[in-house]
Parts: C-alpha cells; structure tokens; sequence
C-alpha cells in the first residue's frame, strides 16, 4: 500500500488531491471495499478534517467536516432532542460522516423519513483538478442548481472528494418501543412488510433476518401515543414487545452489522418487498451467508464467511467489504455516467467508476 | 394572413412525427409564449405534441442531429420562466403522455408519464389510502414532468421534502439522444444517486419519459390551526418556539397583512380583525400521535400572546383554511395589475429580520410588497406589487426584487427554495456560486447536453435578456385555475 495523506485543512485537502497523479479518499475504513483500488493510488485519509463545523438546532441543520465521527454527530444533536432520522451505521465503528455519504447505506431508521440522499443538503468537495467546489445550499429548502450533493451520495470517491457536509436534522421522538412479529416464511414476510408499508401507524424501522419466521418493527412516537399504536399493531399480526435491554442490543446489531462475518464479504443490494422470497432462495445456495432484509424489504445486506463475494449477483448492488466488483449484478453502463465522470474528473485523478 | 413557407428544418421535422402533432399557427404558438411568468414571451418556431415515449425519443434525437433547440413542457406553470420557449426553436408539449403506467400497491410506487398532472396520481391511488406528497399549488394542472424538471416544493415541504424525495427512478431521453434507466422500484439505491442529480435540471439535461413516484399512506389525522397576531414579530415568535419544542408539524405558514385582505376580497377567507400576521400550523399523523402533539401545540399558541387562534374543528373548516392560503397569490391579483413572485430562502431564525429589510425597502421605494411565506423552512415569497403600464414600475420592482435575492444569499440562504432559477434568476446564479462552480456544473450540463440544446438560456446567466414586457396575470390565474406559490 503506498502512502496516505492527512490534510487537517480543507485547503490541504485540495493540496493533497493536487500532489499526486492517483488519489483515493479514506475515513475510518468501516466499508472498506470502497478505498480498496489500484496500489498506485495515494490514500487520502479524512481523519484530521473532523468537527462539526456549524450547528444550528433551531434551523433543523448542522455543518461538519468531511472526516467527522458519526458517533460524534449523533451526541451532538442527541444533547439537543435533535437526529438524523436515516440512523448513519457503523457509529461505533468509528465511521465518518463522508465514508455515509460515500458508501450511501443508511440504518433502520431510513424507512420513515427517507435515506441519507433525502436530509443531505450541500457539499464541498475536491473534484479531479483540486478544486474546492461548494453545491447545494446551507438551508432546509434550496433550488438552485444541480443537485451534485445527492449524486455524490453511493459515489464511492469516484467523482470527488467531500471536504464538508450539511444536513437537515429532525426532532427526535420522545418514545420508542419495538415489536418482534411472526411470520412463517419469507412470502407471509413479503405480504407482512406491505402491510405495514401501508398502515396508519408510521413505523420508524421495518427489518428481518433473511430464514428467521419474524419481523422487528420500531415504532418512535409521543409517549403518551405509543402504547395504544403498539397495542393495535399487536392484536392484528401478533407478537410481542421487546424489553428495552433486548431492543437496543437488536437494533445496535442491525446498524452496526454485528451479525455479518466479521472476516467475510458482505454487500448490499437494493430490492423491493416483492423481491424477498427470491433473495432468500439465492441467499441459501451460498454456504454459511448470513442476510437481512431492511426497510421494509427494500434492501437486503449479504455477508459470506470468506472474502470471496458470489461470483453471479441477481441483483445489482454495491460491495463494502470483500474481492469481487464494486458493483456486482447486472451493470448499467450509460455513455452520461462516463461524461459526468469526465467533467468533474478529467484527469482520471479518482478511481473510475466501474474500479 | 397567408402563412409564411414552413422553414427547411420544419419540413424535416415533419417526417418525424405523425402527421397532425405539429401546430405551426400564428395562434397556436401565441399560446405557448409564455409560462406562468407572463412578463417573458418568445415565440418558438413551432410546438410538437407526441403521443408516445418513441416520439418524444425521436423527437430529441431529430433535434440532436439537426442542433435544433427544444424546451420540453408540460401545462406552462413554471414561475421563473423555466418553460419558456427558445426562438427558432421547437416546444416539445408533453400533455398527451399522461398515462398512469403503472400501480404497486404493495411497494407504493406509481410509474407514470411526464404529462400526468400532478393531483391526478394522488387522485388515482386515494381510494387505497395512498397519496403523493409534494403539493405545489398549481397541483390541479401542473404536470409531473414539470415538477421533477423544476424539484417542486409545496406547502408540506418541512416533513416531507421536495419532488426529489418522492422520485425513486426515472427513464429519460438525454439531449445526446441516449435513453437512460436511473433509479428504480426501491427506495434504496447502489452508485451514485443519478436520479437525484436528474431531478431539478430544469430541463437541461433531457426529457424524463417514466417516472417511478413513491406514494405514502394519508395520514389519518390532521389538526390545522389558524393563528391571528398584532404583529409579524409575535408570529415569528410563535414559530421559533414550535420549532424549538420538538413538534414536527406537516406545515407553518404565515400571511401578512395585505395578503390577507386580498384573500379575503378573493376568496371570502375569514381572519381574526385587527391581525398584522396569521399563522397556520399543520399537525398530522396516526390520531394518538396527534391528539398528544396537539396538547402541545395549544400551549405553545396559548403562551404565544396570539389576537385569536382558531383550530379547524372539521375537514371543511381546514380545507376553507387552506384555500385561503392558496389563493392568496391569485387573490394579490385583484389588489394589482402586476406583480413578481419571489421564492428566496432565509435561514428561520433571520425570517423577522428579512422582512423588517423586505418592508423597510418597500416604503422607501413605493413599491407595495405583500408576504406569505413557508415559515417552517424559511422560504420568502414576497409578491411585488406593480403596475406595468405606470413607466419604470417594472424596473422599480425588479429592482426590489432583486434586493431580496441578494439579501437572501448574505444571510446564508437560497436565490430559489422551490420555483428554480429559470430565466428570471439566472443572473443571479453567481451571487450563490463561484466562477469555477458554475463552471463546473455547466460542464455536468454538457455531459448531459454537449450541444446545448436543451432548454437552453435558463439557469446560467448569458448575454441578451429574453424580451420582458409588461403582461399582468396569466389568463388561467384570471379564471381562478392556477395560483402562483
């Protein structure tokens, strides 16, 4: 592995793209199939570009730094009532801020009120020639020009590297309960998670082990509210309500995924409910992979017990961890993608985006 | 009136399409001279109306191959003139793709056509509980297509968002004839968020032909309450402290004085007497949640030293609430021959100071300036008061206008919350971006447009105004079918 840079400035974030022919961003290596490109490449690590830059809780947005702690963040507007409603992951695991935004996975909590591309609101970032470029705005509502902040989300440090962000935050509910529902196989899953796709009641996460016959729902509401939403829930599909103690461990596993094979591959593959019994069918002709399917069946996450990622994906998605493609399943290659690479990228300074 | 020889590159536009899709009379291009921002007219060399998603492709690509121009339109309700035409070149009217593709009930998603109307995907699905969210306030007409080109907002945008969190994916036909798939079914994506970069090009990218919308289920409840306040200042307290205590409402408004007198000449809209301001606070969700948020509310308002609050006691009353807030634009019609909507964003806590700047600015100018804003994201939408046939009021009110936008962006916000640059902001663009960042993002134009023919002349600042004259309200806002918001 060749060198790695640690700007602690914006500007020496420019600098550092500048210095050398081959540059890939890091942060704190949590999906590290992103960074892992051609040996050439100098590693730019974010670790010293940390810190909340500007926070404003009665603006519902805060400004950090490219390298910050999601942990960090997540203290930050927990002291103030306030969250980011998509659950940033792999919180203890140290991961930044732009390592979310880059990677674009967001945590159970995504299912309410949308994922990370639905509360990130500006950017900077260093494109290919070292610029330090600013899109996107500092308010809750801004329409002017492209909407580079979004595209950069699930990017992968292909188009640029971020040097700052600014989201929309929301308050966070006062009450929680969560609720293990059963369903017997992964059709009535399927059937279950449209249900509750379509009830009343709007949960806060919807998620499921791939070949366990339940459902975990959490439910964020006033207090004085929760019981009787959690109560109807219960009487019409069953099941119970989770102890405190066993709900923060069962949330903390999913967003932090505890439950992968910590030496294995593991991706993550966009679907739709109806895609469940399918994804678990393949799922099971790999030995050992373990899955579970997030935001009310429209995600599913795979871990192998090697490093090796299945050769043939059914789907198309992104690998964080492990050897294979970046994006395995069926690709979609478009002559756009090339050209918008090319214009924010010209010199090839950033991995492509098939690397 | 003999009509002039269709030019060469009509007649080979001619083999195109279908016979009878291209309207070519005096007439005909008269009415799509303009959009919604009547004080800008060009008349475009001809309208082409396809019927299907392989018209419209080769439409793009004729227009391609020949360097042809083309602004892609929907019902022509855009606010800063972003679907006005392009002289010498053709409109491509996208009204008759209106069908409704496809329904998921279970994954909640409705794939439909550019030219479906906006309240016509809600109105599709509502038997089933499910609604799309964002609601502009020309809903009953303006298209889809038009709302992901231009991101449209509404009055519901502080939960819910933008078009661009309602849209999953899209097919498009870029300007370099590509067609492309972004996006898709699911609320997750892998890669880059190529569906988000497309939404809000304002036409310069392309033409969506598909769009997937996610759908959300109705709330069940909702508690609207309408606030009246001896002054602005208290009415931006009271917003302060809502959003301070942790409430998440669906919608704050606010209406200042003069807006409420036109909405209540207009629309017979009842308001507390003796109010400089009105707030409307919107709560909804499942009924426990509301009834508890409500208890709050009340306190808040109660706390909040209000002239009268008046919580909507039925459907009917909240909807008499609403319509008195839409219709305030149109009703401010009544009040002035003219008038320019702004739609600059402050960041919330400066809402007072910028309108104390905006007013201030008014008197000392003459110019009448009447505010109804969404006061939970900060979005100002000042209506400048005018009338076009006194000489320079136009230039007087631009010159207001133009105030405020710069305001806008020394406070931190935005030039445009919801409406889009367009024609109208673009010599703005450089007061919220650098040189090279402009820069940059026309060179992501011309990766999607290396001709630059599509939709050109809007969003970048460029040499040569577009003819402003003056025009006064649009004949469908006369008729009371279209608002400005």
């Amino acid at each position: 592995m060749s060198a790695v840079l640690q700007p602690a400035s914006v500007e020496e974030l420019a600098a550092a793209v500048r210095s050398a022919p081959r540059v890939i961003a890091t942060g704190a290596g949590s999906k590290p199939r992103l960074s892992m490109v051609c040996a050439d490449a100098v590693r730019v690590s974010t670790s010293r570009l940390s810190g909340i830059t500007e926070y404003e809780p009665s603006e519902f947005t805060f400004t950090a730094l490219a390298g910050t702690p999601v942990r960090e963040i997540r203290a930050a507007l927990g002291e103030r009532g306030q969250y980011l409603p998509f659950d940033p992951v792999l919180a203890d695991a140290g991961s930044t801020l732009a390592g979310a935004v880059a990677a674009g996975i967001n945590g159970p909590g995504r299912w309410r009120y949308g994922g990370l591309r639905d509360f990130i609101l500006g950017v900077r970032l260093v494109d290919g020639e070292g610029r330090l470029l600013r899109f996107g705005g500092k308010v809750v509502k801004n329409a002017a020009g492209f909407d580079v902040p979004k595209l950069l989300v699930g990017s992968a440090g292909r188009l640029g590297v971020i040097a700052e962000m600014t989201f929309k935050v929301f308050p966070r509910p006062l009450a929680w309960r969560s609720l293990r529902l059963p369903a017997v196989d992964e059709i009535a899953k399927g059937r279950l998670l449209a249900e509750l796709g379509r009830g009343r009641w709007e949960l806060d996460a919807v998620e499921s082990v791939v070949g366990d016959p339940v459902v975990f729902v959490r439910l964020g509401a006033p207090e004085a509210a929760i019981d009787a939403l959690a109560k109807e829930i219960m009487d019409r599909f069953g099941g119970e309500i989770l102890g405190e103690k066993e709900a923060a461990a069962w949330w903390f596993d999913a967003a932090e995924f505890r439950w992968t094979h910590p030496a294995g591959a593991w991706a993550k593959f966009p679907l739709t409910p109806s895609d469940g019994p399918a994804f678990a069918t393949w799922v099971a002709t790999h030995p050992g992979a373990r899955a579970r399917i997030g935001a009310a069946g429209n995600v599913g996450y795979v871990s192998w017990p090697v490093m090796e990622a299945a050769a043939e994906c059914p789907w198309r998605g992104v690998l964080l961890r492990g050897n294979g493609p970046l994006w395995p399943g069926p690709r979609r290659l478009t002559a756009v993608a090339a050209a918008v690479k090319a214009a924010l990228d010209p010199v090839g300074r950033f991995p492509g985006l098939e690397d | 009136m003999t009509r002039p020889e269709p030019s060469p590159a009509l007649r080979r536009l001619a083999a195109v399409v279908p016979a009878g899709r291209i309207l070519d009379g005096p007439a005909q291009l008269a009415a799509y001279e303009s959009d919604a921002l009547t004080a800008f007219q060009t008349r475009p060399l001809a309208i082409v109306v396809p019927e299907t998603q392989e018209e419209v492709v080769a439409l793009v690509r004729f227009c391609h191959a020949e360097g042809l121009p083309f602004v892609a339109r929907g019902s022509g309700t855009s606010l800063s003139g972003g679907s006005l035409p392009v002289a010498g070149g053709i409109v491509i009217a996208l009204n008759r793709l209106n069908r409704i593709r496809r329904i998921d009930l279970d994954q909640r998603i409705a794939v439909v056509e550019p030219g479906v109307v906006n309240s016509a995907v809600t109105a599709a699905v509502q038997a089933h509980g499910l609604h799309y969210a964002p609601d502009p306030s020309s809903q009953l007409i303006c298209t889809i297509g038009g709302n992901v080109a231009f991101n449209a907002g509404g009055a519901h945008c502080l939960k819910y968002g933008m078009t661009s969190n309602h849209v999953l994916g899209l097919k498009a036909v870029l300007a370099t004839g590509e067609v492309v798939e972004f996006g898709g079914a699911s609320r997750e994506q892998a890669g880059p968020d190529w569906t988000g970069l497309f939404v809000g090009n304002e036409g310069l990218f392309g033409v969506a032909l598909e769009i997937t919308l996610q759908l959300l289920p109705r709330a069940e409840c909702f508690h609207t309450v309408l606030a009246g306040y001896a002054t602005l200042e208290q009415a931006g307290d009271a917003v302060a402290a809502i959003v301070a205590s942790g409430l998440l409402p669906g919608a704050i408004e606010i209406m200042e004085k003069l807006a409420l007198e036109a909405a209540t000449a207009a629309v017979h809209a009842e308001y507390p007497p003796g109010c400089e301001a009105v707030l409307i606070v919107e709560l909804e969700g499942p009924r426990e949640v509301v009834a508890a948020d409500r208890a709050r509310l009340d306190a808040l308002l109660a706390a909040s030293r209000p002239v009268e609050v008046r919580p909507a006691r039925d459907a009917a009353e909240r909807l008499a609430i609403w319509k008195g807030r839409k219709s305030a634009f149109s009703a401010v019609g009544r009040l002035s021959p003219d008038f320019i909507v702004q739609d600059g964003v402050v960041p919330r806590r400066r809402l007072g100071e910028a309108l104390r700047l905006i007013n201030g600015w008014s008197r000392e100018m003459g110019v009448r300036c009447a505010n109804v804003f969404h006061a939970g994201d900060g979005n100002l939408h000042p209506l400048i008061l005018y009338d076009g046939r006194e000489p320079g009021a136009l230039l007087r009110a631009e010159e207001l206008a133009g105030r405020i936008l710069r305001m806008c962006v020394e406070m931190g916000g935005s030039i445009t919350g919801e409406h889009g640059v367009g024609v109208e902001k673009r010599d703005y663009l450089p007061a919220m971006f650098a040189a090279e960042e402009i820069a940059c993002l026309k060179r992501i134009r011309s990766a999607f447009d290396p001709k630059g023919i599509a939709n050109p002349g809007k969003m970048f600042p460029e040499k040569g105004a577009p003819a402003l004259v003056h025009a006064g309200l649009h004949p469908l806002e006369k008729a009371g079918v279209i608002s400005r918001e």
